[in-house]
């Protein structure tokens, strides 16, 4: 743990009636860092997000983002504090435009009254004009986003996770069912995010991880594996073990 | 798409506002007093249904519950309208006082001697508790199918609180306003009955444009994410409970201001107002009317009640058959009530069905957007 972290996760500890999800995670990540983390089905994936969250509070450990203690915060305290997520399966609000849904991003403060007495900034409205743009969804401005497809729907989600302005993006497969091409597309977008912030992108899909070009973490039974370059950890003998699978024998 | 349904909207809109501006300025003429004291009940109801679509067809809260708000905007006005008018009773308080031996004025009611304490209490109390129920609900989360039994329950506790206490609020008789006076006038006089009418009317047009207020823009769509992913609002950085506890508590507000103009129209308040079935009905009414409608939520309170009035009196006791089956009817067929199924693709798939219109062969939005293409 030194000043330039952004998050420690230290010991982190979560059972959910006696599963253990969580079993002394530790896990640090450095400003402007991306990273990747993957791990076979029930590694403790999402759980992880869900701790750094707020959705679910450790039975034991600290996660510290910011010097500041996230345990025990309500999530949109933690929100607030600069920490954003994108779903696994697209969420969004598809009764709502696109563009709405991009207000309710970006707005700020995040209160009734300035939301009922003062109408949106202009800055915003240019933060979401250029969000629509690299997100490829200008001409659907006013469409519901329940009628986007797949694919725009996770780019509607990345391009309001980049609209509230965290310090730490949390990504949970965010090129699940997305075309080779859109797939490409996201991974330089979230390299391009990285740098300016911190950015963690959950996988499976190696041609991804691997497109990324950062450094990796292996989650198995819900304690970090290994950690380092996709070419380190693909050598990682535990690794192989219980997760990329040995040639059968 | 969109501009098609914007000009059908207007439409819809427009011509309601022709129809309600001449019924309103028509019906104290032509309606029979009786007829039109009925209406202004009716109307007043339609304050009550607003608020029950802004928590429920805005923002998911089905709350079986209002009564209590609608029941205390309504001893409110009633109260003060019994003390105005009770000076040649003994001790100047109110005769049913006397009834229970109760010599002086219960201290809660001294503030009700004041119009203008009670011009803001009708709405601010009701808004206050609806407020701190809701509160205390949301902030522990609880929702869903728990929060309309926990809204039913605490209606309950009211029914029997209120019920029960003759010596505050002359428990279950309730408290008469028809032979109170007011600015020198009999409540149930016709002239008054008149007055309250317009004024009924004036008020619905303002909940209606308050509503509309509070729906539009930034505000409205964080409800409507509240009601279709109340998690996603959180890591959004928004505090749903802040939210629900506001549009809660307008709809307290507004409960309140509709049973206060229910009373001194039907001329009396009692615990009746908070009996399970009527809070059940003023859901229905928004369900048949359409929620999220703002409109329709006006439209059917106002016509299931004038129906049940004509029903009730051409065929006694069949009512209550009648608006379960219009409930059955609007929850299978018409999911999205009367107004909700107009205003999307009802009439046009009713009309493919009987072959009065060609099917839509692509994509909705290409087809609309070919035929506005076409008239320009």
């Amino acid at each position: 743990m030194n000043n330039k972290d952004l998050l420690n996760l230290i010991d982190i500890t979560v059972s959910f009636e006696g599963f253990l999800a969580l079993n002394k995670l530790n896990l640090n990540l450095k400003k402007g860092e991306l990273r990747a983390v993957i791990g076979p089905n029930g590694a403790g994936k999402t759980t992880f997000l869900d701790v750094i969250t707020g959705k679910v509070k450790p039975n034991n450990g600290e996660v510290i983002f910011k010097g500041k203690s996230l345990v025990g915060r309500k999530e949109h305290k933690i929100a607030r504090l600069g920490v954003g997520r994108k779903f696994q399966s697209p969420r969004i609000f598809e009764n709502l435009t696109v563009k709405e849904n991009l207000e309710i991003s970006v707005t700020t403060p995040k209160s009734p009254l300035n939301l009922i007495s003062k109408s949106i900034k202009d800055e915003q409205l240019n933060e979401i004009d250029r969000l629509m743009k690299i997100v490829n969804l200008a001409q659907k401005v006013d469409s519901k986003a329940g009628s986007l497809s797949h694919g725009q729907k996770q780019w509607l989600e990345i391009a309001m996770l980049v609209g509230q302005k965290p310090d730490l993006m949390l990504v949970d497969e965010p090129v699940a069912g997305l075309t080779d091409e859109e797939t490409d597309l996201t991974a330089d977008l979230l390299k391009s995010l990285s740098g300016e912030n911190t950015v963690v992108v959950i996988d499976h899909d190696m041609e991804f991880i691997r497109r990324l070009d950062s450094n990796v973490s292996v989650l198995n039974q819900g304690t970090v594996l290994c950690e380092g370059t996709m070419e380190t950890i693909q050598k990682d003998k535990k690794v192989i073990d219980v997760y990329l699978g040995r040639p059968e024998d | 798409m969109s501009l098609s349904k914007i000009k059908f909207d207007k439409k819809i809109v427009l011509s309601f506002w022709i129809i309600l501006i001449a019924l309103t300025i028509a019906a104290p003429t032509i309606l029979p007093v009786f007829r039109l004291n009925l209406l202004g009940r009716y109307l007043s109801l339609s304050i009550v249904a607003l608020g029950v679509d802004l928590i429920w067809g805005y923002t998911g809260l089905l709350s079986l519950g209002q009564g209590i708000f609608f029941a205390l905007g309504g001893y409110c006005a009633a109260m003060y309208l019994q003390i105005t008018s009770s000076s040649e009773f003994p001790n100047n308080i109110p005769e049913f006082f006397a009834l229970y031996g109760v010599e002086k004025l219960p201290f809660f009611w001294e503030p009700f001697r004041s119009p203008i304490f009670t011009f803001f209490a009708i709405w601010i109390i009701p808004a206050l508790v609806a407020g701190l129920i809701g509160f205390l609900v949301f902030r522990n989360r609880i929702k869903g199918v728990y929060f309309s039994i926990l809204t039913q329950a605490s209606l309950l506790v009211f029914f029997n609180f209120f019920n029960g206490q003759q010596k505050l609020i002359n428990g279950t008789n309730g408290l008469k306003t028809d032979v109170t006076q007011i600015f020198g006038q009999m409540v149930g006089s016709e002239s008054m009955q008149r007055i309250f009418f317009w004024i009924t009317a004036i008020l619905v047009i303002a909940a209606w444009f308050f509503a509309k207020w509070v729906v539009k823009g930034r505000f409205g769509n964080i409800l409507i994410g509240i009601r279709d992913d109340e998690p996603r609002i959180r890591f959004t950085g928004y505090n749903p409970v802040i939210f629900k506890t506001i549009i809660f508590s307008i709809a307290g507000g507004l409960a309140g201001i509709s049973g206060a103009l229910y009373t001194v129209q039907s001329g009396i308040v009692s615990p009746q107002f908070m009996t399970v079935p009527f809070s059940i009905e003023m859901v229905i009414w928004v369900a048949v009317g359409g929620r999220g409608t703002l409109l329709g939520a006006i439209l059917g309170a106002v016509f299931i009640n004038y129906a049940k009035s004509l029903v009730s009196e051409a065929l006694p006791a069949s009512w209550m058959f009648i608006q379960g089956g219009l409930f059955i009817l609007v929850v299978t067929a018409l999911p999205e009530g009367v107004l909700g199924w107009i205003q999307g693709d009802g009439p046009r798939n009713l009309l493919q069905r009987f072959g009065l219109k060609r099917k839509i062969e692509t994509y909705p939005s290409l087809e609309v957007n070919n035929k506005e293409g076409n008239n320009e």
